[in-house]
């Protein structure tokens, strides 16, 4: 990595988000960053790093972002004004900062738009926020770099079309808005934190940028408790990423995770972040709950010595606030745990019952497990087995299998 | 994600400079720098040393440990203070120490600190430590 790319990815949001608003135009601004960074990979090497480097990006972008609009003003009347305006070679105040926090939030809140597709808005902040190349998206999604490209040129294309203000979004719609963004970030986490052999590092750097940008946004929206609850939830998972994995990079469950392993500095940042969440006092929302139970994990020496009564009770404020089949399997999870088996399996019975959690192998694992401690093995053999016909990760199917086994 | 040290080191020259400037926009400039790494999201910790000359120096040449007040005779940099950033990249890491506000004639060295993760965890004294870890909390 050359010097180069550090300053990018560390700067890429305030240079895209201070020319956007200076263009009035996201893909124009995206363009002229680019076209930047590509001028400086010749002519750094060639006459030296600038003094200020960002200055110097900045001023380039403006260079070309006024070249753009002189070849539009002959189509446009509007662009006229644009390309008047002189190439001293500053930046042209761009670089406010007294702005710069504004451009970077109204950016995130741009590219997490909801007139984009979920992919769409994941690729461009990854892009436009993060400052990651289309090639790095690409890896960590495992999907062809044209994909990526086209869904990000797309992506510019339908904000441009839809007419999207470059702006932090009015105080009325701004936690609605807020939450598109924080999903955007837990997708982000969510796809950089699931255990893929092979991969694992890539991917945990993935996971780490979403830390990043969650930090990044928490010091912009210091009132906002579901950002800290966000942050909390990504710091404590991410804790237990040492653990996650055996040496051949099989995936190991949190039962049998060497806690030891587990990245206390991270527990304790997640956990002053669940802190700030709370201190709001308007609740827990449904990142702030899960923090809540992963702090809980964290706290336990081991899965006996684990506070379950409490997980029980977060479990239910998450089935009221974010209700879904996943929460109500972990529920039945924790409440057979704290003491109940036979409760839990009741619970699960509900599940399929009404059949909410179709063709998972999520739900005949946990009723093999919960059967298994009620001592009725020869069902919980059949339910352990199904379940690794439904499971798709190879390495998970083999440890339903060595437990179905070991039933025998 | 790696832990690296930005390590500041002054001279009497710097430390002198250092003495002449206002409290307040010391504390202006670093805390600006400072709010940098926080919106970035890389800080993890950072502290600045007392006065060099409040500190000693202890001597292994010889036979037994030899103190002597500081500041520090032969040496002529002075370690001023720490940051501590959680960076994916060396590059950037380089990138933060290039933006630390320094006075001319300073230095920063920039060191990764290796994880725990990367001692043999079947070394009675690396559990150890880990248990001491888990029990504070420290870094």
């Amino acid at each position: 990595m050359s010097s180069l790319e550090a300053i990018w990815r560390i700067e890429s949001a305030r240079i895209v988000g201070a020319l956007t608003r200076y263009t009035g135009d996201l893909e124009l601004a995206e363009d002229v960053a680019q076209e930047a960074v590509a001028e400086a990979l010749v002519s750094w090497p060639r006459d030296g790093e600038p003094a200020n480097p960002v200055g110097w990006l900045l001023a380039t972008a403006r260079r070309r972002a006024i070249d753009a609009f002189r070849r539009r003003a002959a189509r446009d009347e509007k662009y006229a004004l644009l390309a008047v305006e002189d190439t001293d070679g500053s930046d042209g105040h761009l670089w406010d900062p007294d702005r710069i926090d504004d451009d970077v939030l109204a950016l995130m809140f741009v590219a997490c738009h909801p007139v984009l597709s979920p992919e769409a808005r994941v690729a461009l902040t990854l892009r436009t926020v993060g400052g990651l190349s289309t090639e790095e998206i690409a890896r960590a999604f495992l999907v062809p770099v044209p994909t990526v490209q086209a869904r990000i040129t797309r992506a510019k294309k339908t904000i441009a079309a839809a007419r999207v203000p470059f702006e932090v979004p009015p105080v009325a719609e701004r936690r609605e808005r807020l939450g598109g963004v924080l999903s955007v970030l837990y997708v982000i986490f969510t796809e950089g934190s699931t255990a893929t052999a092979g991969d694992s590092l890539l991917r945990q750097d993935l996971a780490y940028e979403a830390v990043r940008l969650t930090r990044t946004l928490a010091a912009l929206l210091p009132g906002e408790p579901e950002v800290f609850g966000l942050l909390a939830l990504c710091e404590l998972t991410a804790s237990r990423f040492p653990a996650r994995t055996g040496p051949d990079g099989e995936a190991i469950l949190l039962e049998q995770q060497d806690r030891r392993r587990w990245d206390r500095s991270a527990i304790r940042r997640g956990r002053a972040a669940l802190g700030q969440a709370a201190a709001a006092g308007r609740g827990l929302g449904p990142y702030g709950l899960q923090a809540a139970i992963a702090a809980c994990h964290a706290a336990a020496d081991s899965v006996a010595a684990t506070d379950w009564e409490r997980v029980v009770l977060l479990y239910e404020a998450l089935g009221r606030v974010a209700p879904s089949p996943v929460v109500e399997l972990n529920r039945a999870v924790a409440v057979a745990m704290a003491g109940s088996p036979a409760e839990g399996l009741l619970m699960v019975d509900e599940l399929v019952a009404t059949d909410r959690l179709p063709g998972s192998h999520l739900v005949p694992s946990v009723r093999g497990e919960l059967l298994t401690r009620l001592g009725r093995t020869a069902e919980a053999r059949a339910e352990l087995e199904l379940a690794a016909r439904l499971c798709a990760n190879a390495r998970e199917r083999a440890v339903l299998l060595d437990k179905a086994r070991a039933l025998n | 994600m790696a832990k690296y040290m930005l390590i500041m080191r002054n001279t009497d020259e710097t430390q002198a400079k250092m003495a002449d400037t206002p409290f307040d926009e010391m504390l202006e400039t670093v805390g600006r720098f400072n709010e940098e790494l926080i919106k970035a999201g890389v800080l993890v910790a950072a502290e600045g040393l007392d006065d060099a000359s409040q500190g000693v120096v202890v001597d292994y040449s010889g036979e037994t440990p030899v103190i002597t007040d500081g500041p520090y005779g032969e040496t002529k940099e002075l370690f001023g203070g720490f940051y501590l950033i959680d960076v994916p990249t060396k590059e950037e890491a380089i990138e933060w120490a290039k933006r630390l506000p320094a006075f001319p004639g300073a230095k920063c060295e920039v060191r990764r600190v290796p994880g725990i993760d990367e001692f043999p965890q079947d070394n009675e004294w690396i559990r150890k430590e880990r248990a001491w870890r888990e029990q504070t909390g420290q870094l």
